[in-house]
């Protein structure tokens, strides 16, 4: 258990970082960490939200600079000036926020910065021949020319990921890639990684989703609150090794709450059709329809793609040419804007945290109050007082780790984005709220909080619906499950579903 | 668990010392530029001296006011040097008396209602922009640029291309008093500075103290996540170009009355100027950042600057080549200020 206990393992350690600090002002990030990255081997970096996760691989890739300590590579003390001299010394990352330029075809991102030159200019042939064969292996059918802004969340994160892989690094840093990826996806991607170290190349891979990351991994590593933990080697280690070092503690997703009676219906969706929005000729979500109670909790299983996103954001008042009948608490809807839907109770939590969710100039208090300013409106003017005891109060309840309201959006780490997003919809006091996949990102011990938070909110008759791509998730607090395929309802179970069941249900071919 | 809320030490919000230095650069341009020419000359440190140039600057900094707001958008309005010539020809017109030949009458408006038709037109001129850029999705850049034109043409289509001279009114019409915007003073200070400061205290409270100064924020910064969290952003745009436009006629108003004259082809490349103060006071092109206070600094930053080398006799070749150098200084020192900060992506 001891942090100092990082010795040489069998396989010879290629990049290495020793007594690493990282300091942000008064955040200390990183404390000192010891961390090997062993040849043609997963490392798996785990840890709660905040933990410096993230700031370390950023350092181990060149791409901040470490107040103190030394990066050794092969051996040799290293400084890498910027990510171009660690990628050219045989490091890359894929971030855990997408980097990608949206209004550039995936062929060009993908070679942003390293363009193949040809006699005539850029070798555009070259290029797309390459990425048709990175999709090929990664088992995407991709078109190499879309441009990055018209493809999913998930969708681009293989993109980002081909981006990785097209360096042919030696050393390749995963910061939680899948986060948007279905089961069958990821299930690529670790085929996609075990080649890769049968080829000798290192990975490290961090994800929040710890039994996915332990079918890969060779050596474990938790950081918390900037320090290293705990090492082993992956026959040492189980899920509960992980938890216990992670957060100190077990862990439980909870159960749906019980012990009261479901209110009057809060939500009913009747026969809802919404037209593709690209413009293709078929429906993403097809003709319909959906009770949800006061004090329930809905939870929708799906793949990615299954129209549940699409879904949650007609609900909110995104799109205009959807039909079908909508109605709050016995009051039709559909006419209502976005702002008139929340004021009248209807909250969403969007999917993507970095599109949607937050708005990277302001601070974390005034995202945080963003949805909400007319609570704290007296007449003319905003309240400051108010409003200070609405963000200390979400702060709170979501229990954000941030070093102070003012504090920018950009310095919390990718979870606590997540928990900002989500407490910004709770601060307006929904009667049902939607959550589009509120887990990702974030940890364990956070995605207990949230489940927590939500059945707390069910008991005093809050309405919740939350989509995931984890069937765990689902058997946790939701009363009912159901299963979206093609923009419609394929199965309804109620909470003593099994995985499997919901698993078939939901035309997934079968994942461990 | 786990708020380290170390550094929230007690201090009032708006005015901590960081924030200060920030915005400082452009207050320490101005102290440079003010000590630099009142040291070359001495009739430039002088109260009557500055109150001259103050007025002159209210003319950029009500443009920029405008400005502001719809960069904080995101956006930009080229056409606000033409709705400034275009509202001083109208009122003009209004002023030498409007001829309805069907019913062989002159109409002569009072000076109160020439303001309020101009100003509302020039609000009119700025929705147009408003709902070209948000509800027909034209960019703001050729929105505005094709208003900017068309303003400008129906200027000199109706003036003909001449200059409109007699805007004194006459006392038997009722319709003087219109030179009282631009050259009279209320204890000592020009009208027109007057209605700067109005316009700027009243920008400022909108921007930090209002909803709709945060909705301009949140929209500048994250148009989509602005809008799932419930902010009208169509009506946001649309205001904010309506409000630039009337800004542009209260600008046009004071500068004809200053100058009581009114012509076709006034406020040309005021947008640029306008452009420059907001720039110069450091907010960021991209939407999202800027506040008055900087802005109304950088109006002053440029309008000194001018009028200093006027003062001190440099040509007016050399004027143009000084301003454009403040402005490029400007600009560097924000994008290193903000390559910075954004270095942890
Ligand atoms: N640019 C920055 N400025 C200030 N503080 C920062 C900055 N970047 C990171 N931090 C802080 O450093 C700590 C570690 O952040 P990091 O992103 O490494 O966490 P993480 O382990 O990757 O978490 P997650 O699982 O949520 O992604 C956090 O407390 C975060 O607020
Ligand atoms: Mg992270």
């Amino acid at each position: 258990m001891s942090a100092t206990a990082t010795k040489p393992d069998t396989a010879e350690v290629v990049l290495a970082a020793r007594n690493v600090a990282k300091s942000y002002g008064a955040v200390h990030a990183l404390k000192g960490v010891n961390f090997d990255i062993h040849r043609g081997q997963v490392t798996t970096l785990f840890g709660e939200n905040g933990a410096g996760k993230s700031t370390l691989m950023k350092i181990l890739s060149g791409v901040i600079q470490p107040t103190s300590g030394e990066i050794i590579l092969d051996g040799k003390p290293v400084a890498f000036q910027n990510s171009t001299h660690a990628r050219d010394l045989g490091v890359s990352i894929i971030h855990q926020e997408l980097s990608l330029a949206p209004n550039l075809s995936v062929r060009d991102n993908i070679f942003m910065g390293r363009e193949i030159m040809g006699p005539t200019g850029v070798n555009f042939a070259e290029e797309e021949a390459q990425v048709r064969k990175l999709m090929a292996d990664l088992e995407e059918d991709i078109d190499p020319l879309t441009p990055v802004e018209d493809l999913r969340l998930g969708q681009q994160q293989i993109v980002e990921i081909a981006r990785a892989l097209s360096v042919d690094s030696r050393i390749l840093i995963m910061d939680e890639p899948t986060s948007a990826l279905s089961a069958t996806e990821v299930e690529v991607l670790f085929k996609v990684i075990n080649d890769l170290t049968s080829k000798g190349v290192s990975i490290v891979y961090i994800s929040h989703h710890l039994e996915e990351a332990l079918q890969i991994t060779d050596h474990a590593v938790v950081l918390r609150d900037g320090t290293m933990t705990a090492w082993a080697p992956r026959a040492e280690i189980d899920l509960n090794w992980i938890v216990r070092n992670m957060v100190g503690e077990n862990y439980n997703l909870g159960s749906p709450p019980d012990g009261y009676a479901f209110g009057q219906t809060a939500l009913s969706v009747q026969n809802m059709v919404l037209p593709d929005p690209g413009g293709n000729p078929y429906n993403v979500v097809d003709n319909l329809s959906l009770d949800v109670k006061a004090g329930e909790i809905v939870c929708i299983y799906g793949l990615m793609g299954a129209g549940r996103s699409e879904l949650m954001e007609a609900l909110a008042g995104r799109y205009r040419q959807q039909s079908g009948r909508i109605e709050l608490l016995g009051q039709e809807i559909s006419d209502l804007s976005i702002a008139g839907r929340i004021a009248s109770g209807l909250a969403l939590v969007p999917e993507d945290r970095q599109r949607d969710g937050l708005v990277q100039t302001m601070s974390v208090g005034q995202n945080l109050s963003l949805a909400s300013i007319g609570a704290f409106t007296r007449g003319l003017f905003t309240s400051r007082r108010a409003e200070k005891a609405l963000v200390a109060d979400s702060i709170k309840r979501v229990t954000v780790k941030t070093s102070g309201p003012d504090a920018a959006i950009g310095s919390l780490s990718g979870g606590n984005q997540q928990k900002v997003v989500i407490g910004k919809m709770m601060a307006t006091n929904p009667k049902v709220i939607l959550l589009d996949e509120p887990s990702r990102g974030i940890d364990i011990g956070a995605k207990a909080e949230v489940f927590r938070l939500l059945a707390d909110g069910a008991k005093q008759g809050l309405a919740v619906v939350y989509t995931t791509s984890e069937v765990s998730e689902c058997l946790s607090i939701a009363h009912r499950i159901i299963v979206m395929h093609k923009g419609r309802i394929t199965a309804e179970f109620g909470a003593d579903a099994t995985k499997e069941m919901i698993m078939a249900a939901s035309g997934e071919q079968h994942a461990a | 668990m786990s708020q380290t809320s170390k550094s929230a030490a007690p201090q009032g919000q708006g005015f901590s010392l960081l924030k200060l230095l920030l915005e400082g650069r452009a207050f320490f341009a101005l102290i440079v530029i003010i000590a630099v020419f009142s040291y070359l000359s001495p009739n430039y440190f002088t109260t009557s001296n500055f109150l001259i140039m103050a007025s002159q600057v209210a003319i950029f900094g009500l443009l920029a006011i405008g400005m502001l707001l719809v960069i904080l958008n995101g956006g930009i309005d080229l056409s606000v040097g033409s709705i400034l010539a275009l509202c001083g020809v109208i009122a003009g017109a209004m002023m030498q008396g409007i001829e309805i030949k069907a019913m062989g009458v002159i109409l002569y408006p009072p000076v109160w209602a020439v303001v309020v038709i101009t100003v509302t037109i020039g609000a009119l001129v700025g929705a147009v922009n408003g709902v070209l850029v948000a509800y027909l999705k034209v960019p703001a850049f050729v929105a505005t640029l094709g208003v900017m034109y068309v303003a400008r043409g129906v200027a000199l289509l109706l003036t003909n291309g001449l200059t409109y001279n007699r805007l004194a009114g006459s006392a038997e019409l009722g319709n003087t008093g219109f030179k009282w915007l631009g050259s009279e003073r209320i204890a000592g200070i020009p009208i027109s500075v007057l209605i700067l400061a109005v316009c700027a205290v009243i920008a400022w409270l909108v921007l930090s103290r209002s909803a709709f100064g945060r909705w301009l924020y949140a929209s500048g910064g994250n148009e989509r996540a602005a809008e799932l969290s419930g902010v009208p952003v169509k009506f946001v745009k649309v205001t904010v170009y309506t409000l630039s436009g009337a800004l542009s006629a209260v600008a046009g108003l004071v500068l004809s009355s200053q100058l009581t004259s009114a012509g076709p082809t006034a406020g040309t490349t005021y947008e640029l100027t306008a452009i420059a103060a907001v720039v110069i006071g450091g907010a960021a092109l991209t939407g999202g950042r800027g506040t008055v206070l900087g802005t109304m600094l950088g109006a002053f930053v440029i309008g000194f600057l001018s009028a200093g080398l006027v003062i001190v006799g440099v040509s007016s070749y050399w004027q143009t080549v000084f301003t454009g150098a403040v402005i490029v200084l400007a600009v560097l020192m924000n994008s290193i200020q903000t390559g910075k900060g954004g270095k942890k992506a």
